[in-house]
């Protein structure tokens, strides 16, 4: 029996790389939920329009390599980010008075607005494969790693190693401050307030004297920041490929129902919760059960519920459960 | 058109592919266009098709069968037993939390039971020559039944669906549609012993004659013959003669072939047309209309609204699993990991909208129209960009760029079209028209 072991293989293989991809839903379902509450329909250009603030913070950072820039050990992307943000706002805004303005003036039902964010998706896929080509690509540089699997078991004389990658420090990191600094935004700040008052009651709001525009342009300048800024770290820790993108905006969506939609803090944890159940259960326990018990009791088989091809499929699966039992999400949304 | 720029075989091959989409088509506006059901599962329904295709035609492997077959139908019967004890415990529990974490309890230690009984079986099929077959096989009927097993199929899901999603509004309905067809997909996907999974079934038996065999075929070669007689008697030599004929016969017979196909499948488009707009002026297409346009007042005055969605939801899925049976006998072949939601979800409701929703013709028409454009809009915008860069060298960067990307534009092509139709004529082209008779 050996717990140290058992912790650290959990902490390598499920904690921490469940922390870094939950908090990268999370930054997207906390996008999906804005345009949600404030907006007021579902936006299936998700994961195209991070796929776009990707690809710009990707360009400024062939171009700041190009140039010498650089940020030593951090990656260059980070200093490319802001730029990005910027490109993302722009294209948001600009899609926000070609298409979306006429149908908030229509007062359209949602699901007219629904069907024109797929035309929105496919535009926007299209800019982004034939802008940047719908290969796989890396842009990470600076160091790897914090923490070597190698260097960790001889600092500490154990069997399992912990490895640490930078980026996932720094997704993580950045989230929190992202993150926090949003909810100050939205409770502490007058035009954080608006928007609320605007997402819970617009008539009521338009009525103490709320400007609807400011609302819709503060909305989308969030939303450019959520979408690049999540985009970018996935691409970080991972790479960067459209068709991904593309498919990552289930799993958003569903951390976003899961945490009751039109809640941003439901769905910065929704996006935790999708995160972890993916991993806890497919991930194979064999090696840790090998740690717990005396070893005569050692498991025959991989000791996997799930085989790690349903990855997707667990989450949706919750995400069903939830639709059924709490139509609202775990921490009460909107009622759908 | 594209019969005489590029070739028969490739028109009649778009044609095709024309028709399926229609068929597809005209199941989502049964739901959308009908009752206002939105439904972005279409791709699980079509490849729930596809494997009623495989489950049918495909001849079962005897060996896989004394390998696992056991194992597997004593899993199914589990399945069954735990369904029905769950309807047992609905039935005569009243509604409680304890009721709700023992069903919670059983589901999971039924899958868990499942599993691990069901393991040594799926292991042991697989394992049976896993470069050909590693899979159950099908019934060895012939490929069309399947297209009826297919929309039973799809049917089904829909069923199962419906009874879960169907209360949803409607934005929720599409995102919850969308991603229990990606949970149909994974299954499809992975589970090897049903469907091969990655590996895919190909060389599927076909209701229409193989070119091979055509080309052989005495009555077959006269009738090319026939044909093109004028061309062939231009040839004065014989033996250029009959080299010129077999090669008419070789393409002529892959035409055939294709013209078979498309003849079964106008036969489907047709029967399901005149259903469809017999359905439409119907009572029940006036219910449905009634329904869809003003849910509560359709229910004062006594019409079951959920029972109304929950038969349409049915019927449109049916349909779609119809043409994925369809899509699956003209390529021969089962791939599992083609079927992606852009191809078989969006592109589909794009067809729905531009072709007009409620009305069955605007349907077919736009099946027609955005397949050929999504085929031809690699060639148009690759024109279009020799055209407007004729000035510019061949070496400039930025051309090269832009004719590298040429498949790209037709996602420009398809979204601009979808967002100009939405916005100057939101009901499509054929908008749906009613008459009072």
């Amino acid at each position: 029996m050996d717990f140290v072991n058992a912790i650290i293989l959990l902490l390598n293989y499920i904690f921490i790389p469940a922390l870094t991809y939950g908090s990268q839903l999370a930054l997207g379902a906390i996008f999906v939920t804005l345009i949600y509450g404030i907006l007021r329909f579902a936006n299936f250009a998700t994961g195209d329009m991070m796929s776009f603030g990707t690809m710009a913070t990707i360009l400024f950072t062939w171009y700041f390599q190009s140039l010498g820039v650089s940020l030593g050990v951090l990656p260059t992307a980070l200093l490319a980010i802001p730029f990005g943000v910027i490109f993302m706002i722009l294209y948001m805004l600009l899609i926000d008075k070609f298409v979306f303005k006429y149908y908030r003036h229509q007062k359209s039902p949602p699901v007219q607005f629904a069907m024109v964010s797929i035309g929105v998706m496919f535009v926007t896929q299209a800019v982004v494969r034939i802008i940047i080509g719908p290969a796989d690509r890396r842009f990470f540089d600076g160091e790897k790693f914090i923490i070597k699997a190698r260097e960790f078991k001889e600092m500490t004389g154990l069997n399992e190693g912990l490895a640490l990658k930078s980026t996932q420090v720094i997704t993580i990191f950045v989230t929190i401050v992202l993150v926090s600094l949003l909810f100050w935004f939205l409770n502490r700040t007058k035009t954080g307030k608006s928007m609320k008052a605007y997402s819970d009651n617009e008539d009521l709001a338009l009525l103490s004297g709320i400007d609807p525009k400011k609302i819709v342009l503060v909305t989308w300048v969030i939303a450019g920041i959520l979408a690049t800024i999540g985009g970018a770290l996935y691409g970080l820790d991972k790479s960067f490929k459209p068709f991904t993108y593309f498919n990552n905006m289930l799993p958003i969506f569903a951390a976003a129902i899961v945490g009751g939609i039109g809640n941003p803090f439901g769905a910065f944890l929704g996006g935790y919760v999708i995160a972890f159940s993916e991993i806890l259960l497919t991930y194979a326990y064999k090696k840790f059960f090998m740690y717990v018990l005396p070893a005569n009791m050692e498991p025959e088989g991989l000791v996997q519920l799930l085989s790690t091809d349903y990855k997707f499929a667990v989450s949706f699966s919750i995400l069903v459960i939830v639709l059924l039992y709490r139509p609202s999400g775990i921490f009460k949304g909107k009622v759908l | 058109m594209v019969g005489i720029f590029q070739s028969w075989n490739i028109a009649l091959s778009i044609f095709n592919l024309c028709l399926i989409s229609a068929v597809m088509t005209m199941g989502a506006n049964i739901q959308w266009g009908y009752a206002g059901l939105i439904n972005f599962g279409i791709m699980g329904y079509t490849a729930l098709g596809g494997l009623a295709a495989v489950l049918i035609s495909v001849d079962p492997v005897q060996e896989a069968w004394r390998a696992g077959g056991f194992d597997i139908l004593m899993a199914l019967w589990l399945i069954v037993v735990m369904v029905l004890v769950i309807r047992f415990i609905l039935k005569r529990f009243e509604k409680s939390k304890i009721r709700t974490y023992s069903i919670a309890a059983i589901i999971i230690s039924g899958i868990l039971l499942i599993r691990f009984s069901a393991e040594p079986g799926i292991e042991a099929i697989e394992a049976v020559d896993p470069a050909k077959t590693g899979f159950l096989g099908g019934f060895g009927l012939p490929i069309v039944f399947s297209w009826i097993v297919g929309a039973l199929f799809a049917g089904g899901l829909a069923f199962i669906v419906g009874k879960v999603a169907l209360g949803l509004r409607a934005d929720y309905l599409a995102i919850a549609t969308l991603l229990i067809s990606e949970i149909v997909i994974a299954i499809i996907k992975h589970e090897d012993w049903l469907t091969r999974g990655v590996k895919n079934v190909i060389g599927l038996k076909r209701p229409a004659p193989y070119e091979v065999d055509l080309q052989t075929t005495d009555w077959f070669i006269n009738l090319v013959e026939k044909f093109n007689s004028g061309k062939l008697s231009v040839i004065e030599n014989l033996a250029d003669r009959q080299a010129a004929l077999n090669q008419l016969v070789i393409e002529g017979s892959s035409v055939f072939v294709k013209l078979c196909y498309s003849g079964l499948f106008l036969v489907v488009v047709i029967i399901l047309l005149i259903l469809t707009q017999k359905a439409l002026y119907s009572p029940w297409g006036r219910m449905m209309r009634a329904i869809r346009d003003n849910e509560e007042a359709a229910n004062a005055m006594g019409k079951n609204v959920v029972k109304q969605h929950l038969l349409i939801f049915i019927l449109g899925s049916a349909i779609v699993g119809i043409a994925g049976a369809m899509l699956v006998t003209q390529d021969g072949l089962f791939t599992p990991g083609s079927y992606r939601p852009m191809r078989y979800t969006f592109l589909i409701w794009v067809m729905v909208i531009v072709g007009g929703s409620g009305n069955n013709f605007g349907a077919i028409l736009g099946g027609f129209v955005v397949w050929f454009l999504w085929i031809e809009a690699a060639p148009i915008s690759l024109f279009l960009i020799n055209f407007f860069t004729a000035g510019i060298p061949e070496t400039n960067a930025l051309k090269a760029h832009l004719i590298e990307s040429v498949p790209y534009f037709r996602f420009l092509l398809m979204g601009l079209g979808l967002l100009f139709i939405m916005r100057y004529r939101p009901k499509g082209i054929l908008p749906e028209k009613i008459e009072i008779k």
